[in-house]
């Protein structure tokens, strides 16, 4: 029964839209439903990268502290959207922390597990970078434009 | 001791390049070197269109476009809100109340506000591009039920950098209109969206079909707010932007404006994007 659940909710997961029945089927064998209170970490910066998110309800913010500084945020996440990229790059271990906002549901995938199924079934995989090439494109993208300042004070 | 010669209170409709005569009535502070300012006419105000910007002239300094941040409905007090960026947009910026300054204006076509009755209605505002918008939310907001949804979208630097916050807390109490706002970044204690004001526009519930935008801030946030609002289904014709570019005479003589075929001052500083579409990505215009 909790199978089918989670297959009903990878399914309809905006980042798995249109996926075929049996990669979902293999994706569904590496999740897990989990939940975060406010406050609490869906990862922390150093750690192991054995796990994303598929975010079903609530915002998770990024953050990253610098000395003097605390806790500086540089993105927000919220539902539809995934959390976690570094689980695809060695050496698997997070750069930055990600925190609940609020209540958060999600899908956690098992990392190691996902990885091993990409690399037997390689149209699997092609199909995960399908979905995470455009996501990474997008946050880089988005990363020039707070780089670049465009509020600032005209020069 | 110096003494300024004021200019006689002109009608209104007579010589567009002639300033009028205005007072400041207050003065606020609304972000790190951005003031807004109150100012009243001598005999009054001419009224304007939410999008229209006024030429104002710190006197002895020198005049700069401004765009008309206040309630369209109230047009005896003009209000502007002014970043002080350089000679004369400081010098307006630290007029007190009970200076003068010069005043000529409403110029430009604003936002597209009959065009956009029975839409929804998407705002995209960035840093200080909130400002010209404001007069176009007075009137959405006033007029509540000749639109669809409404959404605000507002993005900028950092939280200390928001305009007009307590207004913006108090319009998204009321339960119909959406209002979204985030910055590029963030500390611990800010509990809003934190990424650039394009992401927000896949995340926003409106209908693409029937939707208008109305998009102002710094040019290459507009430039990929078109791209974000083409790729939620709104059409080139759905959309306009408000340009900013050097004006000076502020009637299409000068040509400090001239933005391919148009002049900004006078066919915008408000346009609908297909008539911009081939020239707002380049480079030397």
């Amino acid at each position: 029964m909790q199978a089918s659940g989670l297959d009903r909710i990878i399914r309809e997961h905006r980042f798995f839209a249109g996926l075929d029945e049996e990669a979902i089927a293999l994706i569904c064998g590496c999740a897990k439903n989990v939940r975060f209170e406010a406050g609490q970490y869906l990862f922390r910066e150093g750690d192991a990268a054995d796990q994303f998110y598929l975010i079903r309800h609530g915002r998770v913010v990024m953050e990253m502290a610098a000395p003097g500084h605390g806790a500086m945020s540089f993105q927000t996440l919220g539902e539809n959207e995934v959390a976690g990229i570094s689980w695809l790059i060695p050496p698997y271990r997070w750069r930055y922390d990600a925190k609940a906002m609020d209540l958060v549901r999600a899908v956690s995938l098992d990392a190691a597990c996902l990885r091993g199924k990409c690399e037997v079934d390689h149209h699997l995989g092609y199909e995960l970078m399908k979905r995470f090439v455009p996501v990474v494109a997008e946050r880089l993208h988005a990363t020039r434009m707070q780089l670049l300042d465009v509020y600032g004070t005209p020069a | 001791m110096s003494t300024v010669l004021l200019p006689d209170p002109a009608p209104v409709g007579a010589d567009p390049m002639l300033p009028r005569v205005a007072r400041v009535l207050a003065r606020r502070r609304d972000g790190p070197d951005v003031w807004t300012l109150d100012i009243e006419e001598e005999g009054g105000g001419t009224g304007f269109a939410p999008g229209q910007f006024n030429m104002l002239t710190a006197f002895g300094v020198g005049e700069a476009p401004i765009s008309i941040s206040g309630d369209a409905a109230s047009p005896n007090r003009q209000v502007h809100t002014i970043r002080d960026v350089g000679p004369v947009s400081g010098a307006l910026a630290r007029l007190k109340p009970g200076d003068p300054l010069g005043l000529r204006g409403p110029f430009g076509v604003g936002w597209p506000m009959t065009e956009a009755e029975g839409q929804d209605v998407v705002v995209v505002a960035g840093g200080l591009g909130l400002a010209p918008l404001r007069p176009a939310l007075y009137h959405l907001l006033a007029e509540r039920e000749r639109f669809g949804r409404i959404v605000l979208l507002y993005g900028t630097r950092s939280p200390g950098d928001i305009l007009f916050r307590r207004e913006l807390e108090s319009w998204r109490r009321r339960l119909d209109v959406d209002i979204e706002v985030t910055v590029d970044h963030a500390g611990g204690d800010w509990r809003g969206h934190v990424g650039v004001v394009t992401t927000l526009i896949p995340r926003s519930a409106f209908d693409s079909a029937n939707a208008i935008a109305l998009v102002c801030g710094p040019e290459i946030m507009m430039r990929f707010a078109i791209v974000a609002l083409r790729d939620v289904g709104l059409a080139d014709e759905a959309i306009y932007l408000s340009m900013e570019r050097n004006m000076k005479c502020a009637v299409g003589l000068c040509g400090h404006c001239q933005f391919g075929p148009d002049f900004v001052c006078r066919d915008g500083p408000v346009f609908r994007y297909d008539r911009l579409s081939r020239l707002i990505g380049l480079k030397e215009i």
